[in-house]
């Protein structure tokens, strides 16, 4: 294979300011030496060309027949998804600037039956379609799946959690997702130079030791450079060259595109993210524009229509799956923004043009945005943002400052909705989410589940006192608690093997660093069930309520002022930060895969309406089958001191332990937040600010009036846009179900008295 | 809750809540909101404090209406409380004192106020003016307060006293007499002015309104709040009648002409206020 000789560097790279990046793969330090920081406002920016306009009129029109045809438009039912299984496929070929599409039409889903033949079978069922005949024998009888890897190693214990959905959303039929590829390596390097490097690394793992982790390594290296080799075919199937660097902006933008395409084209994970892009994409646009290459309104023109590609990613999904992660979410999260580790932000005039897309081509929930916020950022680009969010409610904040920190560098992408991953070298195993307020009534019912009314923890007497009584409470939770740590761990170790085994993400880790550092992401939920139910067992006096069978099924709770977690009451938070730790050091107890190192989350996407419907009444007076809050929000109704408190409370759980995210969804009122455009920014901007400098890391942030969403559920086709932030990501609110849209209308909305 | 009648309570019901207090004064809080964002400039941490004389028709907040109620709290506690928050705060957010009517509590307001000032928290004063008088020893201490004051946010109810009277049960002399005042002395405010239907959408009231605050001094923003019926439940709640059933909040375009006859384009100040730190 040729390399990239002197001559050729000098060729691709000349307008460039130089530095390591020319002598090994490293973006960062390219990003470092080519930096275009821009501290004004928004007014240099460019409506949108016509061309973009005709293109955006198009996607949106296929959005409403998507959504008249019940979900889905079209779907694969045959070819088996691979980075090249499918011809070029174009949306209006004269106008796009960016191309390509997951299959050969716009809006087809396409067939992915790696995670598992049912799945795939199952998703196309519910959309009236059906996989051919042939593909059900070559993946049951000739080949395996990740499922059935799965399945085969499950003991008894997981497949109880799983069913009595103490565990939920575990990843074993479906792409675990998460891995934030390093794709701005394909513009700045080429295809072959990222070849050869795999090459090189190839040549020097384990120096002919054949142990069992040298073999798997060699193995998925051989699959990577493989990967490398389809992405130049498929590129040259839309007649491009990506074995060299890009030569100017456009090629920068599609090179980039092409290895995320790669991605969506073979995996189907729960979070697809884009990464971070936008310094890189700005470095290439700022030199066409020094050469004379470029005007604004082409430049935006490009950035707009990539986006509008990552608006028609799709995959399809089983019922089951959309009723946990509502409105086809696939997560293209794009993270914009940040502060270096030399103190420059990373704001670029490309940061703006990501935001301006939302209103060049109106709302919509995916690409996934999330800003690096910093208080440092500049002015002109907070005030900005804060204005997308009132018109849009589509952006998620995160703080830079406490994972630039924490995870040492500012080269990291958000990897899934909410968790960062450092993008060179850094990979998370993720899955699931362990019911902490089910692992409660475990603790009051001996281990019978309150709901199937099976024994399904560890069987202790169960607590028969007229009063719980906290010390005993407290010692049968550790029992049920260590027993979930240890099933849900366990049960991640199983899904992880057998998916780098069965569905390995070829294409993704091409485009990272051959040695990595894995880290092993678990999740809670009910999590502020959990805490305001162990506060009133504290504080209050709880008797439970018991059914024929001694199952606690209700509770009378005398003293009913105990503190509850959301009101910056250090009693009720004190628990939380107890519980987080707790259960982070009760699941590291335990063997983690590849020895990764563990990190939690308090983020819940939608699935907070599902854990709910599948728990009992909780001591806290959340009922049975009541969804429970979001992420890591206040449980609804428990917030008596307004907005702030609620967000410091927020803000206390230690990051440190929950690296994964600790998620808060703000709803508010435009009113509330000011009486005119320019109060309403500033208020956001303080707030953000207020809670990052207090250690909050992240926030969802919606602004509209209630009466909007109950109108929107009357008249959905008035509302095709209306977009709304849950934890995590971002939907039209017209596509979630009836149920979960019930959900986002009773969530808590700080409104103004 | 029993509603008490204190409209016709002398003024020196102030006796009554410690005007002459053993150890720290206390006030008596009817709740606080961590996150006011208009309370004043910036976001602030609104203390509503408990206690009013006036029966405003509209009132949204008739349970803090009672006198010498409510929970007692320090100027310190209060401060503590207050201070945690510190970081939403920006350039122009802090403290902001409501109620009821924290004039009420004036003792208490001018220990808050003080104490929030050493600790370097911007002060905004919500008052509708009801209490004021010139009578000593009451004007001097309202001097001292105004001392300590950041910025206030009167609320007109109405610029014919008969009205007023009507409205709330009192008239506005005092209430004006308190604005000329506080114009005199340059000190900072934001106008404020309920839209009612039926109560105070008239246009000649409306224009008689704008011409007088065209008169004054400091006014940094003038604001015409539409009358909302978020208040109705509350009333419900307590079991007592609400005076203004069947009313509907004002159309956007009344709301609109209240704002072209007070002028409250005219009043930009506050776009680039900052408080006295």
């Amino acid at each position: 294979m040729k390399q990239l000789d002197k001559e050729d560097i000098k060729t691709y790279w000349e307008g460039f300011t130089g530095g390591d990046w020319q002598d090994e793969i490293n973006v960062r330090d390219f990003i470092q030496h080519n930096l275009t920081q821009y501290d004004g406002d928004e007014s240099f920016l460019a409506g949108p060309t016509e061309a973009t306009t005709v293109l955006n009129n198009q996607v949106l029109n296929l959005k409403k027949q998507e959504r008249e045809a019940g979900g889905v438009l079209d779907a694969d039912n045959k070819v088996v998804a691979t980075v090249t299984s499918h011809a070029a496929g174009y949306l209006n070929k004269d106008l796009e600037t960016i191309v390509g599409l997951q299959t050969d039409k716009p809006l087809k889903r396409a067939f992915m039956p790696f995670g598992g033949i049912r799945m795939a079978e199952d998703a196309l069922e519910a959309y009236g379609y059906k996989a051919d005949p042939e593909m059900h024998k070559i993946f049951t009888a000739y080949h395996k799946t990740h499922n059935q890897g799965v399945f085969d190693v499950y003991t008894p214990d997981m497949r109880k959690a799983r069913h009595y959905k103490i565990v939920t959303g575990l990843p074993d039929a479906y792409a675990r997702g998460r891995i934030v590829a390093d794709f701005p390596r394909i513009a700045i390097y080429g295809i072959d130079k990222l070849m050869a490097e795999k090459a090189k690394d190839f040549a020097n793992i384990g120096d002919g030791e054949m142990t069992d982790d040298i073999i798997k390594l060699r193995e998925q290296v051989s699959d990577q450079y493989r990967a490398l080799n389809d992405m130049k075919k498929m590129a040259a199937s839309y007649g491009f060259d990506i074995s060299k660097p890009a030569t100017n902006a456009q090629e920068a933008i599609q090179w980039i595109y092409f290895g995320y395409l790669a991605a969506i084209k073979t995996q189907n994970g729960a979070a697809m993210s884009v990464g971070r892009i936008d310094t890189t994409i700005d470095a290439f646009i700022e030199r066409d524009i020094k050469r004379g290459l470029l005007t604004e309104e082409k430049a935006q023109e490009f950035i707009d229509h990539l986006v509008m590609k990552l608006r028609m990613v799709r995959f399809i999904r089983t019922e089951d799956y959309n009723s946990l992660f509502s409105g086809d979410p696939i997560w293209a999260t794009l993270s914009l923004g940040g502060m270096g580790l030399d103190g420059r932000h990373h704001i670029t005039k490309t940061a703006f043009r990501f935001l301006k897309t939302l209103e060049n081509m109106g709302a919509a929930p995916e690409p996934n945005i999330t800003l690096l916020w910093s208080e440092r950022l500049p002015e002109g680009f907070k005030r900005y943002a804060t204005e997308v969010s009132i018109s849009s409610s589509t952006i998620q904040y995160e703080n830079d400052d406490l994972m630039r920190t924490e995870w040492g560098t500012d080269y990291y992408g958000i990897a899934c909705c909410v968790s960062a991953q450092p993008i060179k070298d850094g990979v998370q195993f993720f899955g699931a989410r362990a019911n902490l307020a089910k692992a409660i009534l475990y603790a009051i019912n001996g281990g019978m589940d309150e709901i199937g009314e099976t024994q399904v923890g560890p069987e202790t007497e169960p607590i028969d006192s007229d009063v719980i009584d906290y010390n005993e409470f407290m010692k049968k939770f550790d029992v049920q608690a260590g027993w979930l740590a240890d099933v849900y761990v366990n049960a991640l170790n199983a899904i992880h093997y057998m998916h780098d085994k069965y569905y390995y993400e070829a294409a993704q880790l091409a485009l990272k660093d051959t040695h990595l550092d894995y880290t092993f992401a678990t999740g809670i939920s009910g999590f502020s069930h959990a805490v305001d139910s162990i506060s009133a067992i504290k504080y209050g006096k709880v008797h439970p309520i018991r059914d024929e069978k001694g199952v606690a099924i209700d509770f009378e709770v005398e003293n009913d002022d105990y503190p509850r977690y959301g009101n910056n009451d250090d009693r009720a938070d004190d628990i939380a930060k107890w519980l987080i730790k707790y259960f982070y050091n009760k699941m590291n107890t335990h063997h983690l895969y590849h020895g990764a190192k563990l990190s939690t989350s308090v983020l819940t996407i939608t699935s907070n309406v599902v854990y709910g419907k599948n728990t009992g009444t909780t001591p806290n007076g959340r009922q049975k089958g009541e969804p429970f809050s979001p992420g890591a929000n206040p449980a609804y109704g428990a917030e008596k001191n307004g907005a702030l408190a609620s967000l410091m409370s927020t803000a206390k759980i230690p990051y440190h332990y929950a690296t994964d995210g600790i998620s808060n969804t703000f709803g508010v009122t435009p009113n509330t937040l000011g009486h005119d455009d320019e109060t309403r920014k500033d208020t956001l901007v303080n707030m953000i600010d207020g809670y990052m400098t207090n250690n909050g890391m992240h926030l969802n942030i919606n602004v509209f009036n209630k009466e909007t969403l109950i109108d929107a559920q009357k008249h959905p086709e008035e509302y095709p846009t209306l977009t709304v932030r849950v934890s995590g990501y971002c939907v039209y609110f017209a596509d979630l179900t009836k149920e979960q849209q019930d959900d986002v209308i009773s969530r808590t909305f700080f409104e103004e008295m | 809750m029993k509603i008490i009648d204190n409209s016709n309570s002398p003024l020196n019901i102030l006796d009554q809540v410690g005007l002459e207090p053993e150890g720290p004064v206390k006030g008596y809080v009817h709740s606080v909101e961590s996150f006011g964002s208009v309370d004043g400039p910036g976001i602030r941490f609104v203390v509503f404090l408990q206690g009013c004389r006036m029966r405003c028709q509209y009132c949204h907040n008739p349970d803090t209406w009672n006198i010498g109620v409510g929970d007692e709290m320090t100027a310190d506690e209060l401060l503590d409380d207050c201070e945690r928050y510190r970081a939403f705060w920006g350039k122009t957010g802090g403290l902001t004192c409501s109620g009821g009517e924290s004039l009420v509590q004036i003792d208490f307001l001018l220990d808050l106020f003080t104490k929030a000032k050493a600790r370097g928290i911007s002060t905004c004063l919500d008052t509708s003016g009801n209490p004021f008088t010139r009578s000593e020893p009451w004007f001097s201490k309202f001097k001292q307060l105004m001392a300590v004051t950041d910025i206030s946010l009167v609320d007109i109810k109405h610029i014919n006293s008969a009205e007023h009277k009507k409205l709330t049960g009192f008239g506005n002399e005092n209430i004006l007499d308190m604005v000329q005042w506080m114009s005199d002395n340059h000190c900072d405010m934001w106008i404020r002015h309920v839209l009612v239907p039926e109560r105070t959408d008239y246009d000649n009231y409306l224009s008689e309104l704008g011409t007088y605050i065209q008169t004054l001094h400091n006014v940094q923003k003038v604001e015409v709040l539409p009358y909302h019926t978020l208040g109705v439940k509350k009333y419900h709640e307590l079991g007592i009648t609400y005076p203004l059933e069947g009313i509907e909040p004002p159309t956007a375009a009344r709301v609109k002409n209240a704002e072209q006859l007070l002028h409250t384009a005219d009043y930009t100040g506050w776009q680039s206020w900052t408080p006295d730190r």
